[in-house]
């Protein structure tokens, strides 16, 4: 399993992982003017709103752009796909790929959400749509 | 609208050798070069009133006052975002002047980034919150983060890594004869850049990525008018500013609408053609921070030196070589001299307009240094 990085919640991020751990993924929606953003900040840049809810993202959406990722001087059996997902609701958010290899990974292709403990660490992980792991 | 244009002056530079040991401390490092700059200028520490850094450099200011003997200083600013801040310590140190905030500035950065910390080595946490959206799934490294942006790109218009390379081989080129480089003597074949292991398939080889070094690098400036009296033919500041954007981060893009392409980059271009008064066509020498080699493709393409997605045709028919249209990286660049966080390539800049550069390009009048986040114009004064 490769290696995973806690994240250092703090006030701005929270409810992104009490999310994960539900298994919901999740997105800053301004209250005001109901405008999404991710990566969340706590005034919203369109309307200057500090009022904001949380909606439920699909967990569908495409494969933006990807890379492998092994490290970079040392053997790696651990390399994992490492993706920028364009999410239907149209936010990108940063996540892994899993249940293809690398040879098979096409920018566009479909894919969709599930939630998996990574060396111990609760995330979003994306397979693709409809099937793989 | 005031304009900075030739209002300041370059007018000494220094360095350490660059090594993967230097065997000292940063702030020795840091001291050695900020004396040989001085001394270049033909100025002395007392005449140096304030100082422009990198926030994240490690040299203090008033350690670095009591090594080199600076009595007084009236001014300091720090530069955010690491090396693609690096052209604004210049734009920092020129307002300071301009404004008469102070006399003389020196600039500089210095590290032991190879026998200290290592950039290329993954981060481990804590993290900063900010990092929360990227650690946690591999992006541990700047080539990883980078990578995931270049994708897009290679994607977008049918790059290869074969194509990166093209690049790499023409800075160790000119890195091979320019006997400052860490890569004197020692040029690469396309085929041994295609040999190299991969760092982050299938975009970056180890012959994409820039090297780790230890080295200390400063340059010293002033006022135009001032700098006339002074020991070396002054460079002048024609253009210097930044390219900060919203939804931009600070070291790569995923957010922009288009990522194929580098926003920050095009809105900097925009304003150093406005504030020079010039357009692609009169840069003589482009210096590229290039911590990877597909920066350089963006950047030409954001600067309009070739359209969208041409940058790799633009390399491949011989563009950026000695001698060609437009002579890229010419000491070698982050990949062949050394990597002090882009500053090299600025002290480069300034060779190439003195006329005692290495690979000497005669008649260069213009340099764009170009960090993409940050970039200036330098001309003959």
């Amino acid at each position: 399993m490769p290696h995973a990085v806690s994240p250092t919640v703090d006030h701005d991020d929270e409810f992104f992982w009490n999310g994960v751990a539900e298994g919901r993924l999740l997105v800053r929606r301004c209250a005001q003017c109901q405008r999404l953003q991710h990566p969340p900040s706590p005034m919203c840049p369109w309307c200057g709103s500090l009022e904001w809810d949380v909606q439920q993202l699909s967990g569908r959406g495409t494969l933006h752009s990807w890379i492998v990722s092994q490290h970079p001087s040392v053997p790696d059996d651990m390399a994992r796909i490492v993706a920028l997902v364009e999410l239907d609701e149209g936010v990108r958010l940063v996540s892994n790929l899993v249940g293809i290899d690398a040879a098979e990974v096409e920018n566009g292709m479909p894919l969709e959400v599930l939630f998996a403990e990574v060396d111990g660490v609760a995330l979003p992980q994306f397979r693709p749509a409809g099937g793989g792991a | 609208m005031l304009s900075i244009r030739g209002a300041a002056a370059i007018v000494g530079i220094g360095q350490t050798e660059f090594s993967k040991d230097s065997g000292r401390s940063e702030l020795q490092l840091c001291a050695e070069a900020v004396r040989a700059a001085i001394a270049d200028a033909g100025l002395q520490p007392a005449d140096v009133d304030g100082a422009v850094t990198f926030t994240i450099d490690p040299n203090d200011e008033l350690n670095l006052m009591r090594s080199v003997g600076i009595r007084q200083m009236r001014w300091t600013s720090r530069t955010p975002f690491g090396g693609g801040g690096s052209s604004a310590t210049i734009e920092h140190a020129t307002a300071a002047v301009v404004s008469g905030a102070a006399d003389v500035v020196v600039v500089y950065r210095a590290f032991n980034e190879r026998s200290g910390r290592r950039f290329g080595q993954p981060m481990a946490g804590p993290l900063p919150p900010a990092m929360n959206w990227y650690l946690p799934y591999g992006l541990d490294t700047p080539a990883k983060a980078y990578s995931l942006w270049f994708q897009r790109y290679m994607h977008r218009y049918g790059v290869s890594n074969e194509d990166f390379g093209r690049y790499s081989v023409v800075a160790r080129r000119h890195a091979a004869t320019n006997p400052n480089a860490w890569y004197y003597e020692r040029p690469i074949t396309l085929a041994d850049h295609q040999a190299s292991r991969w760092i982050v398939e299938p975009i970056l080889r180890l012959l994409d990525c820039c090297q780790e070094s230890d080295g200390g690098v400063a340059l010293i400036v002033t006022r135009a008018d001032r700098a006339k009296d002074l020991r070396r033919p002054p460079v002048t500041i024609e253009a210097a500013t930044q390219g900060n954007t919203i939804f931009g981060e600070t070291i790569f893009n995923y957010y922009h609408d288009d990522i194929s392409r580098f926003p920050e980059a095009e809105y900097t271009a925009r304003q150093l053609w406005e504030t020079a008064g010039i357009g692609p066509e009169d840069i003589d020498v482009a210096m590229i921070y290039e911590n990877f080699s597909p920066v350089v493709f963006y950047q030409l393409e954001s600067y309009g030196f070739c359209g969208p997605g041409e940058a790799k045709d633009f390399i491949a028919d011989g563009n950026i070589d000695i001698g060609g249209k437009l002579p890229v990286n010419t000491n070698g660049g982050l990949l062949g001299e050394g990597y002090i966080h882009g500053m090299n390539n600025i002290l480069e800049g300034v060779r190439q307009l003195r006329g005692d550069a290495a690979n000497q390009v005669e008649g260069a009048e213009l340099v764009l240094c170009s960090a993409g986040r940050s970039a200036l114009v330098l001309g003959r004064g």
